[in-house]
């Protein structure tokens, strides 16, 4: 456990000192929310149906950006090396780390989320349900793409590469994530796609930092 | 056999272009990947025997 | 018995079986080919609703099924290959994906021809289709990170993994994108809704199938002896094979 928040409170002080990486991510979810209507029109009946696709979409790729950073600085100068020798079991390290991620890439958008839904005119229910869905997504993807970056950890090219390989895995936390905003502006309750996510959370919080320990690993071996 | 002509077979009943279209990609596809794998094979057995000569040109070289 | 087994893990006598092997694969297929495209070009009846255009299904559904099992050979390699860290079982991932990938295309290729005519549409967002392009993404990742890597052995585990990840997911991408669609559906749209299957034309889907499939065993066998080639083209018995004799004998022994 200690070890767990060791490695929690190092990654959180070193993004707090370059800032800007974060900033960076919360900007581009911003731009593209409103890049949308710009390339759809401004009918606000279209924009409140689509919203909650476009939203979503924008955690998902925010999301992704941040992805490559998660191990790339670590492996560089040699501390996941250190983190993987150490009596601590990696796959706890890993978990530390992935909930830095999150807390720094995937809580802003939660609580960026109601904001940007007031620019669709979306209702306070769909909001509500916009940022728990949120609150409940962003976790199982900041550890579905745990996997894809330490699985392209190293590999030329793997910035796309690790794109190509988590969009596909992302499909059904976006159908179940946006869906449950769709079933309640339509009247039929979200309570069955809210629990399918917290299901999903829960399934990735076990076997993610896990599947990516061994990942790292094997970028480790060569 | 259910058709009467030859043309009829070709026409398809007005599908043609999709049914043919089909079979005839697919087929495409498959004689291409055909050809792609015989291709590769040409090029590492090359390649290797191009490393194995030149390695025995240097161990040639190599002795006084 | 056991010994049998473990005598081909080895990448020297897998080589020379697989080199029997495949050709046979490829007649079988052939034969079944002709056998399944005569019963469903030529003995299938016209289909009640869609008219002759149903005849697509003959390339269709095979290519879907395989695309599919394809897949999961894949995974239960890379299964074998973590497990037992032998070096065949994850040569045979990447030797399978590009026939996958390619049956992967051809599913969707097919699917748009015979949407076109029946619902007027080059593409609808069916769920099966839908599936099958997610299904064609997964297959060009681990097409893309295998070739990515230099380490032929971190290649193999790394596409292992992704392999194993990608077919967990599927099962719930499939149900997930079912849901989505059965949710949105407006006029209720499904290529492979039809009326129930004559005889003949049953038989000769299953046959096609089965041609498809001895065509991807055939292609899998032909592909990993390229790759058993390159990777231990610097052992002694490969010297020894006949495509390379007239080069051997300038190797210093």
């Amino acid at each position: 456990m200690r070890g767990f928040a060791a490695v929690l409170r190092r990654d959180l002080l070193l993004a707090m000192r370059r800032k800007n990486e974060v900033v960076t991510a919360i900007f581009f979810f911003v731009v593209v929310a409103a890049l949308f209507p710009l390339g759809i029109g401004p009918e606000q009946n279209t924009l409140r149906l689509v919203a909650p696709g476009i939203l979503w979409i924008g955690a998902l790729l925010a999301s992704l950006l941040s992805l490559g950073r998660l191990f790339a600085s670590d492996f560089a100068d040699g501390s996941l090396e250190q983190m993987a020798l150490s009596p601590n079991s990696l796959s706890l390290l890993v978990a530390a780390k992935i909930s830095a991620h999150w807390l720094l890439s995937g809580l802003p958008l939660v609580l960026l989320a109601p904001l940007l839904g007031l620019q669709f005119d979306l209702p306070s229910t769909a909001l509500w349900i916009l940022t728990l869905s949120l609150l409940l997504g962003t976790p199982v993807l900041s550890l579905i793409g745990a996997i894809g970056a330490a699985l392209t950890l190293g590999v030329r090219g793997g910035d796309v590469l690790l794109s190509l390989l988590v969009l596909p895995l992302y499909v059904p936390t976006l159908i179940f994530g946006a869906g449950a905003v769709q079933a309640e502006m339509s009247g039929l309750g979200s309570a069955a796609h809210l629990s399918i996510l917290a299901a999903m959370a829960l399934v990735a919080a076990v076997f993610s930092p896990w599947a990516s320990a061994a990942c790292l690993r094997l970028a480790l071996e060569t | 056999m259910i058709w009467s002509s030859f043309s009829e077979f070709v026409h398809m009943g007005g599908y043609g272009l999709y049914v043919w279209g089909s079979l005839g990609g697919t087929a495409g596809l498959m004689l291409i990947e055909m050809a792609w794998v015989k291709q590769s094979r040409s090029a590492v057995v090359r390649q290797i025997t191009q490393e194995w000569t030149a390695a025995a040109v240097q161990a040639k070289e190599a002795q006084p | 018995m056991k010994s049998t087994i473990f005598h081909f893990a080895a990448p020297q006598n897998f080589y020379r079986l697989a080199g029997q092997l495949w050709p046979l694969f490829g007649v079988v297929a052939l034969l079944l080919t002709a056998w399944g495209l005569w019963l469903g070009l030529c003995v299938a009846p016209i289909d009640f609703q869609q008219g002759q255009a149903y005849r697509i299904i003959f390339v269709h559904v095979p290519a879907s099924w395989m695309s599919m099992v394809i897949y999961v050979v894949m995974a239960f390699w890379a299964l074998l290959g973590l497990t037992f860290n032998t070096r065949l079982s994850g040569m045979m991932g990447q030797a399978l994906a590009p026939t996958g990938a390619i049956f992967a295309f051809l599913s969707l290729w097919t699917g748009a021809l015979w949407g076109k005519p029946m619902w007027g549409a080059w593409w609808v967002w069916d769920a099966r289709l839908t599936s099958e392009l997610i299904l064609f993404f997964l297959y060009l990742g681990y097409i893309a990170l295998t070739h990515a890597i230099d380490d032929p052995r971190r290649a193999d585990k790394a596409g292992g993994i992704l392999a194993l990840v990608g077919a967990l997911n599927v099962p719930v991408i499939y149900f997930s994108v079912q849901w989505w669609n059965t949710l949105h559906q407006g006029a209720s749209v499904s290529i492979t809704k039809g009326s129930s299957m004559a005889q003949p034309m049953l038989e000769a889907m299953l046959i096609m199938s089965l041609a498809f499939w001895m065509y991807a065993i055939a292609m899998g066998l032909y592909r990993v002896r390229l790759i058993i080639l390159l990777r231990e083209r610097h052992a002694h018995w490969v010297t020894q094979l006949p495509e390379f004799n007239s080069a051997s004998q300038g190797v210093a022994a």
